[in-house]
């Protein structure tokens, strides 16, 4: 028996609480824009029901604590196909246990949900390491990104604590949607023409007359800190794999992209 | 204007590029009303130079001329090299405006010594001060200590910095004297012994007032240059231990000698000793991390790390008595003593023993490195290989090339 749903983490809780409530054994549970029809069966479409979705995570913060709801909410910004079923037998095995399993390491179910949640807090570092900023005539500090995994809603805390008094905007060009922060809230935008934010560098007419010369400076200051003699290709890719350097103005050659 | 800075910039953190360390950590400096920055005790390397060493930091030199003429560095008065001098403001300036982009975390400033210490240590003071009281940054500042400096002006530059920092440069005095005449032991020690004092007593006062102000709140670390000059390794371990026991130092860290001058009291290496130092911080993690003491990791009998295994590895061989530990009863401590468990496995191992016996198929997805560990540890799975424990087995299995090398070793039979 297969579920589909819309999508949503809600959505996806919604569809366990109904596995539950019709005692079905699900072969998959898949949001429903995946969902490729078939001759031979017929999905069970779960809409989105907020109270269900609050029951399912009161029983797992009950059983396991409000790390777990965390995780799995983590866990699923990760997109991976299989997450929904993952997220599911979490459910089943942490409700079926007298004790939490958030801890049991022995169990591939936890453990590849501790990995992944591994997975998108590196991502998130990355976040925070690599975007690089530009500053635009108008004093917003702009950013755009295409991270792994879906960790957008995971950032503004970070970036509202570092830059509380400067408008700042991270914009996934992949998801094709951004947080703006105006120096009082964060929020989520999506424009209706976003091919301009495409662009990882932003026209001269738009930057602020000093952005060019910041990154001449840290371009030149990236290149002399380097020392020649113990050059590691292997570690420096190790830590910037190739599809970060996109983001990193001083991985450019002056003008545009390598 | 700009073509000039630029200038600087080169030629100012390419002379303060052999300081090592990155670390924008340990600190928790929260952001202020209408502030900029913080630093919240994880830090962040913004990018990595070729070399695969951390960016974190703006780490610059607020000049290069330099009184001094150490042999060990580049900036030495007989030096031919290019000089330069920043401005307070254009240091500030570059520090805010990299921020400002999401470039670093913050800025190290070190210096040469012009005219005299306290002149020097002076103007780097100003510059963190002038950062956080009218810029209100509060990104991670890492200062020079000035050998030589009163001790007013190495305490008004903790109040300002999260991190201060006195290089022994050298592992031992005699040698210092032999490469830079003009330093000796007890000018390092005392800025080292007075921010130990103060950091001690700021967080003493904390406890009862909270409105104490912070005071290199990230503490303070040192370096040394390695392979410059003869100190084993046995003394170089002895010596950071010293420094993180009675200094209380929070880093020690170690430079391979890069041979930067052709001075000859140094001498000539075709390359830097990059796997002796990696060996060095593998046993400065030892002591830190791992419970280890330093004769067990070093000893007179073996003076030197072996460069060949990795420190645990090669305790673990000298103590053949201890092993195999038995992953499902052994205590954590002993767990970490396993070649090839970090930290972060111990703990997942010792949380996940409660809810079933482990075999080693556990063990390979917690992350372990069974090519190491295997040969150190049972588990729930029958094995019978560790009756005849052989130490010199086991070290020639560690060493020798993996894979097709290892068949060119054989010997061929009809030679």
């Amino acid at each position: 028996m297969t579920f589909t749903f819309d999508g949503t983490f809600e959505g996806l809780l919604t569809a366990i609480f109904e596995t539950y409530r019709l005692k079905a054994n699900p072969q998959r549970i898949i949001a429903e824009a995946d969902w490729q029809d078939s001759l031979f069966e017929q999905p069970i479409f779960c809409a989105t029901d907020h109270s269900y979705a609050e029951r399912v995570l009161t029983g797992i913060e009950k059983k396991c604590g409000k790390a777990a709801v965390t995780l799995l909410h983590r866990c699923y910004l990760s997109e991976l196909p299989e997450i929904p079923m993952l997220i599911y037998d979490f459910v089943k095995k942490a409700m079926a246990s007298s004790r939490s399993i958030l801890d049991n390491y022995g169990d591939d179910t936890v453990l590849a949900l501790h990995k992944i949640n591994k997975k998108i807090g590196r991502e998130v570092h990355r976040m925070h390491a690599f975007v690089r900023f530009q500053r635009t005539k108008d004093d917003i500090y702009y950013s755009v990104v295409e991270p792994d995994f879906n960790v957008l809603p995971l950032l503004p805390d970070h970036f509202e604590r570092r830059y509380p008094a400067q408008s700042w905007l991270i914009y996934d060009s992949r998801r094709r949607y951004g947080i703006s922060y105006d120096q009082k809230k964060t929020e989520f935008i999506t424009f209706e023409d976003d091919h301009r934010l495409h662009l990882r560098q932003l026209n001269k007419d738009v930057l602020d007359e000093s952005e060019g010369d910041y990154q001449v400076l840290w371009k030149s200051y990236f290149d002399s800190v380097n020392i020649p003699e113990r050059r590691n290709m292997k570690i420096h890719l190790q830590h910037v794999p190739v599809r970060y350097w996109k983001y990193l103005s001083e991985k450019r050659v002056q003008g545009g992209l390598r | 204007m700009n073509d000039k800075i630029q200038q600087k910039l080169e030629i100012l953190s390419d002379a303060a590029k052999y300081d090592v360390s990155c670390a924008s950590s340990g600190s928790k400096r929260k952001n202020t009303p209408g502030g900029l920055g913080n630093s919240n005790g994880m830090g962040i390397c913004h990018s990595y130079t070729e070399d695969g060493r951390c960016v974190s930091l703006l780490k610059i030199l607020l000049t290069n001329h330099c009184i001094f003429d150490c042999a060990y560095c580049v900036s030495r008065k007989s030096n031919d090299v290019k000089r330069a001098a920043f401005t307070v403001k254009e240091v500030v300036d570059l520090t805010i405006n990299f921020y400002r982009r999401n470039y670093i975390e913050g800025l190290f400033l070190s210096s040469g010594i012009f005219k005299d210490a306290d002149y020097t240590m002076e103007r780097l003071v100003r510059i963190a001060k002038e950062l956080r009281t009218i810029h209100k940054f509060n990104g991670y500042i890492h200062l020079k200590a000035i050998p030589g400096a009163s001790d007013e002006l190495i305490h008004e530059a903790g109040l300002y910095a999260d991190r201060l920092s006195v290089n022994l440069e050298i592992p031992s005095e005699m040698s210092l004297k032999k490469v830079a005449p003009e330093k000796n032991y007890a000018d390092v020690y005392k800025p080292m012994n007075y921010l130990q004092g103060a950091i001690k007593g700021y967080k003493e006062e904390k406890k009862v007032i909270r409105a104490t102000p912070e005071f290199a709140p990230a503490g303070q670390s040192t370096q040394m240059v390695i392979g410059a000059t003869p100190e084993n390794d046995l003394h170089i371990l002895n010596l950071a231990n010293d420094l993180y026991d009675k200094q209380n130092l929070k880093r020690v860290y170690y430079s391979g000698y890069v041979p930067i001058s052709e001075d000859n009291r140094l001498p000539v290496l075709k390359q830097p000793p990059l796997v002796r130092e990696n060996r060095l911080y593998q046993a400065d993690w030892l002591l830190r991390f791992y419970g280890f003491k330093v004769d067990e990791i070093v000893n007179a009998e073996n003076p030197d790390l072996d460069p060949e295994l990795d420190p645990k590895t090669g305790y673990a061989l000298r103590n053949p008595h201890l092993f195999p530990v038995d992953i499902n009863t052994a205590p954590y401590e002993m767990i970490l003593r396993i070649p090839g468990i970090g930290v972060k496995s111990a703990r997942k191992i010792v949380a996940a023993r409660r809810h079933g016996r482990l075999r080693i198929d556990n063990l390979k997805k917690i992350g372990v490195v069974l090519k190491r560990a295997r040969y150190f540890l049972t588990t729930a799975d029958k094995d019978f290989r560790y009756l005849g424990f052989n130490p010199d087995a086991v070290r020639g299995f560690l060493t020798q090339p993996s894979g097709k090398k290892a068949a060119y070793n054989q010997l061929n039979l009809f030679a």
